[in-house]
């Protein structure tokens, strides 16, 4: 009876998370069903298609002759792992000096990472992007990197990281002789190694859905990054799903593949880093 | 003596290095925030040319302007809306789902792990185009496949609960894998004890997991709120400026963003996203004070 009673329930939970599977695939399904279709294909209502009647690739090659995606992936990449660098190396660096050193100052400089923490991006955006435009730095590199130049959020999780580290390791580095900037790069900073890929995972997830920043500050074709040129092809192309949904695949398919190899390194970077916040 | 002299040395090497390791994110924070933070406010009490040339101080005048523009105005009651129910119901949602996963040999959850977590490696430009697409009236599928004909991203009525609904879809994995984490810390114990005394599913939900994993429920429904009060890609990237539900959809982000960046009326759009940053800040006080009802720390 008991055991009965539990398959049904094990059963009844099955088929919802099932069906909430289902719904969280399908969006994906018919973005790639659409893309090889033709324009007629997508549009025809009697009897409505559900699957392509052949598979074209007319879509990708209009897609990929109008837009440079080499371009765009190589600025994804390089805004990605240009933040992810930046991110790693100074909130390691401060992250150390708040979490194991004591010194005048450190908790007037502390509040300044906890007040940028509480205050939504938005606020920055305007000044930041006249700092741009008075460094004469739009359609730059370094433009969509700016903000991310360093990281508060990553300099929270890295001190917590430091402050958890045991004492026993820093006072026999110290009876060794080791002065800070050695017993930091040597005995403590290859301890955090976890927090660092939290970090990196977390920094990257959110570079690359970016979109507000890298529209403003980058308008030149060659300089947009996946996301930015998604907004500028909406418009060229809004009349024909089977090429909007093309480039949308196009956009979404690399970080997906990442993450289907990694995802025990996002999935924990994300419930690592997003719980301490 | 010789003691002091020692210990003083080391105290000025800790200072040193300390300082010298917080400075690039010190000097970092100082030029991107703080000081962007003060020139934001700083413009929001002025009309200004383009891009930052003729400052004429008005006092408050942006701000009077913003609570008699009705395109604002809506903002701010589409802006509510959409936290309002997007929050709920993607931190209710993502909460059974993990209750469901975190089940003594369940499964297939890694699987599920990885499905539901999906959304959160998309980028919301691909993931709106999506569902735009989905959501159309005429050709979408949803439309086609249910028979009918509602004008999901058209129609002033439906145009902020479509939002809304995908922006629960978006988030269900991420907070379901934080939930996950935290229900890990559970101890089975207490659900045994529980199924002792007798308690139903239900029960065990309302008086063991949720003032068990009450500091992460906090913690999700806080950062939550604070995300979906700066809600911007989806609505931008679905609707066109001539979309007849644009009106009753678009967010306050959305009218700082055309303020700012379209009209380039900067001071107006400082003014805006300063009171966006009051909302929050005003939203996050008073959880922060209704916690101490419900949330217990052990």
């Amino acid at each position: 009876m008991s055991t009965k009673k539990m398959n049904l329930t094990t059963v009844f939970m099955h088929a919802v998370l099932i069906a909430l599977a289902c719904t969280m695939v399908l969006p994906f399904v018919w973005m790639t069903l659409t893309s090889f279709k033709t324009n007629a294909e997508s549009i025809q209502l009697d009897p409505y298609l559900f699957f392509p009647t052949k598979l074209r690739f007319t879509a990708f090659e209009t897609v990929l002759k109008h837009n440079n995606f080499l371009v765009l992936y190589k600025n994804t990449i390089l805004l990605v792992g240009l933040r992810i660098l930046c991110a790693i190396v100074t909130a390691s660096m401060a992250g150390y000096a708040f979490g194991r050193l004591k010194f005048p100052g450190s908790t007037i400089a502390f509040s300044i990472v906890l007040i940028q923490m509480m205050i939504p991006s938005q606020i920055f955006i305007i000044p930041q992007y006249m700092m741009i435009i008075r460094m004469k730095a739009t359609n730059t590199i370094f433009a969509l990197v700016f903000p991310g130049l360093v990281s508060a959020f990553g300099t929270f999780l890295m001190r917590q990281t430091y402050a958890m580290l045991p004492k026993d390791l820093e006072d026999a580095a110290k009876i060794d002789g080791l002065n800070i900037p050695k017993t930091f790069l040597y005995i403590m900073a290859p301890l955090t190694k976890s927090s660092l890929i939290a970090l990196s995972v977390f920094t990257a997830v959110f570079a690359y859905k970016e979109l507000m920043w890298p529209m403003i500050v980058n308008t030149s074709k060659d300089s947009l990054v996946l996301a930015s040129a998604l907004a500028k092809i909406k418009g060229q192309y809004l009349a024909n799903y089977p090429e909007v949904m093309a480039a949308s695949l196009i956009a979404c398919v690399p970080m997906i593949i990442f993450y289907f190899f990694f995802q025990r390194q996002f999935i924990e970077g994300i419930a690592t880093s997003g719980g301490k916040l | 003596m010789r003691n002091n002299s020692l210990r003083s040395k080391t105290a000025g090497q800790t200072f040193f290095w300390g300082w010298v390791l917080i400075l690039p994110t010190v000097v970092g924070l100082m030029v991107l925030n703080i000081v962007p933070l003060i020139t934001t406010i700083y413009q929001s009490l002025h009309k200004t040319g383009d891009f930052g040339r003729g400052y004429i101080f008005i006092g408050l005048k942006n701000y009077e302007k913003l609570f008699s523009d009705k395109l604002v105005r809506q903002s701010i009651i589409n802006t509510f809306k959409y936290t309002i129910i997007q929050v709920p119901f993607s931190v209710f949602i993502a909460l059974v789902l993990a209750v469901m996963l975190n089940r003594e040999n369940m499964r297939g959850r890694s699987a599920y792990r990885t499905i539901f977590f999906l959304p959160m490696v998309v980028a919301p430009a691909a993931i709106a185009m999506i569902w735009r697409w989905l959501l159309n009236t005429e050709f979408g599928l949803i439309n086609n496949l249910f028979n009918i004909r509602i004008g999901w991203l058209t129609d002033p009525r439906f145009g902020i609960y479509s939002v809304a609904i995908i922006g629960i879809w978006s988030d269900i994995g991420y907070n379901m894998i934080l939930f996950l984490a935290g229900l890990q810390e559970v101890p089975r114990d207490y659900y045994e004890a529980a199924e002792l005394d007798g308690a139903n599913v239900i029960q065990k939900f309302a008086s063991v997991t949720v003032p068990l994993i009450s500091p992460v429920l906090f913690f999700v429904i806080v950062t939550r709120m604070i995300a979906a009060m700066q809600v911007f890609d989806t609505i931008f990237m679905m609707m066109e400026r001539a979309n007849p539900a644009l009106a009753k959809t678009q967010s306050l982000v959305y009218r700082f963003y055309q303020a700012s960046f379209i009209v380039k009326e900067i001071g107006y759009g400082s003014a805006i996203v300063i009171v966006l940053l009051l909302f929050i800040l005003a939203i996050t006080a008073v959880q922060l004070i209704a916690q101490k009802r419900w949330v217990h720390y052990s």
